[in-house]
């Protein structure tokens, strides 16, 4: 017997496939509230106070502990390893000079980081969607996303540096070795996450795998690739410093400003220099965080908060 | 186009039950549109899902199809959607627009209710114009005016088979395949979507294929139910419903309704053992 499938003029057809389990998103609950916390959320404390408390609970005793250790465990001479916290606000951070140095850096690195980043997340994006068009794409490009995410990029640093000099170019370079991953995996894990039932009711109606990928897997994979940039925001900040401390060449950022700062014990300046790398990768990190909630957050729980 | 092929033995309108004249009446004439013939299907990992299927359903039918769990029903209308390929036999269908509603919704969680319902009609290259008054229309239909707005998570799970329904009504279709669309919902939910449904039916006079694990919701619904055997599935028997349509939801209730149900439900089980 053969199988003679005359479909005959069935170029059209209404479809609205589906498969249990495999919504392309999170699936509600039935007569699902409108968000606010309702149900065993409320149980667990998820009111603003529950939010915001317990942070600041936290930094009180990181406060305090830095002080039992800045007086109570060294002594005057040793005690620039962990300068008590208001010396560095008083002699770093309301030091003209010392902030003018730290300003500038920051300027550098934010330039480095940012540019990294977004060549990060445009390539990133790109490999995974190649590799999200064709299994053989996937196959053999996959791996090397892997690779580049287990080669030691320390040890690489000084040879980047020889490659591509010590300007710019090369820590640029160093940010997106560092912040690629994550942009790699996050953005084809959210392709990947299309349901099966999803996808034939696109592949019903003859769609052109193009209009899939604009209409289906690239809109459900948002949630991921937002959550992708914002690892990699914080990583990209991470590459621009390792990269400018090792070269210590040309325009210092905040790397090299550390970097020196190290070499000459200026210990309150260090911390204050290393606080501001701090605070610089939070802001970029929340504001991906905020960037996702307003992208995605109508139809997607991004990231808690 | 081929009409019926010769030689293959439907069952003629008579034993279907479609000499009820409040089917019958200013509806062009009932033709086949999907035939199954000798159908069967055996998949690579060499399970045989379906054997020997005879099956004919014609415009204006609501044929409801009961089996047991893994007897090879989504199998069967994969088949006549084109997404899957028999394996054995001929399938022939006679028509230009499918519409296919599955258990799942299946709404995109990003676009609006009215979004959704757009959608195929936005696959379908249908011009944004005529594909919003479809839209409408078809929202319309199903009784979600008022929530054209609201995003999937904000819907009830019967208000998102609603939305699903609509989706596939903005195309049109001649024949729906319906695979267990109620299966996931409540009670008192599943009877109102089934009343909605049959209202639907009546107007539209679409053929249908519905499968469902529940004996009476086939009776209620349909013009013929047909039952399976399990794996491999080949059907049974075919029970012509007479009942006149629109259906009262009280008629669940009737002695005739009960007989036939009782026969039904006899003839699944004795296939079952
Ligand atoms: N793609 C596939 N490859 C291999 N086997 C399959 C495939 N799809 C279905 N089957 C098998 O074919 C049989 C029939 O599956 P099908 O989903 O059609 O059953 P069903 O009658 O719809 O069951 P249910 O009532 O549980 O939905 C099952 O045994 C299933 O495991
Ligand atoms: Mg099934």
């Amino acid at each position: 017997m053969t199988a003679t499938v005359t479909a005959a003029t069935a170029s059209s057809v209404a479809a609205n496939a589906a498969s249990p389990g495999a919504a392309a998103g999170p699936s509600a609950p039935d007569a699902a509230p409108t968000g606010g916390a309702t149900g065993p959320a409320k149980a667990r404390g998820t009111g603003k106070a529950f939010r915001i408390v317990p942070p600041f609970v936290v930094a009180g005793l990181i406060v305090a502990l830095w002080y039992l250790v800045s007086y109570g465990l060294l002594d005057a001479s040793r005690r620039f390893l962990l300068p008590p916290l208001h010396s560095i606000f008083t002699d770093a951070f309301m030091n003209a000079d010392t902030m003018g140095d730290i300003g500038l850096s920051l300027g550098r690195t934010a330039f480095v980081t940012l540019t990294g980043l977004a060549i990060a997340i445009v390539l990133g994006i790109a490999w995974a969607v190649a590799m999200s068009q064709a299994r053989w794409l996937e196959t053999s490009l996959f791996p090397y996303a892997v690779v580049l995410q287990c080669i030691p990029v320390l040890a690489l640093v000084p040879l980047i540096g020889f490659w591509f000099g010590f300007g710019y170019p090369a820590r640029i370079i160093v940010c997106i070795m560092i912040s690629l991953f994550p942009m790699v995996s996050n953005t084809l894990f959210g392709l990947q996450s299309v349901g099966k039932a999803e996808l034939e009711l696109f592949k019903l109606h003859g769609t052109r795998r193009a209009v899939i990928l604009k209409k289906l897997q690239f809109p459900a994979a948002l949630p991921a690739i937002f959550a992708g940039m914002r690892i990699s925001a914080g990583l990209s900040v991470v590459g621009a410093i390792v990269g400018d401390f090792f070269f210590r060449r040309g325009d210092p950022g905040l790397g090299a400003l550390i970097s020196t700062y190290q070499s000459r014990v200026q210990s309150v300046e260090l911390f204050a220099a290393i606080f501001t790398a701090a605070l610089f990768g939070v802001v970029i990190f929340m504001f991906f965080g905020w960037l996702g909630r307003r992208v995605v957050g109508k139809w997607h729980d991004f990231g808690g908060r | 186009m081929p009409a019926a092929p010769a030689g293959i033995a439907g069952p003629s309108l008579e034993e279907l039950g479609l000499t009820d004249p409040t089917i019958g009446r200013s509806i062009p004439p009932p033709r086949v549109i999907l035939r199954f013939t000798g159908t069967g299907m055996t998949f690579p990992g060499g399970t045989t899902a379906l054997e020997d299927v005879d099956l004919t359903i014609r415009s204006g039918e609501f044929v409801s199809v009961v089996g047991p769990s893994g007897c090879g029903k989504s199998t069967l209308l994969r088949i006549a959607s084109g997404l899957e390929e028999a394996t054995a036999g001929q399938t022939w269908l006679d028509i230009q627009r499918i519409g296919y509603v599955f258990q799942d919704a299946t709404l995109l969680p990003w676009r609006t209710v009215q979004e959704n319902v757009e959608l195929l009609a936005e696959l379908e290259h249908i011009p944004k114009a005529e594909r919003t008054r479809r839209a409408n229309e078809a929202i319309k239909l199903v009784g979600l005016e008022g929530f054209e707005g609201h995003l999937p998570k904000m819907l009830s799970g019967g208000m998102k088979m609603r939305t699903s329904l609509a989706r596939s009504l903005t195309l049109n279709p001649e024949l729906f395949l319906f695979d267990e669309p109620f299966g996931a919902l409540d009670e008192i939910t599943r009877e109102r979507l089934n009343d909605e449904l049959m209202r639907l039916f009546a107007a539209q006079h679409f053929g249908a294929l519905f499968i469902t694990h529940s004996v009476q919701e086939a009776v209620y619904l349909s013009t013929r139910v047909v039952v399976m055997s399990g794996r491999p599935g080949h059907i049974l028997d075919e029970f012509p419903v007479d009942f006149p349509y629109p259906r009262h939801p009280d008629m669940r209730f009737t002695g005739e309704f009960a007989e036939l149900s009782g026969k039904v439900s006899r003839a699944l089980r004795e296939g079952h053992s």
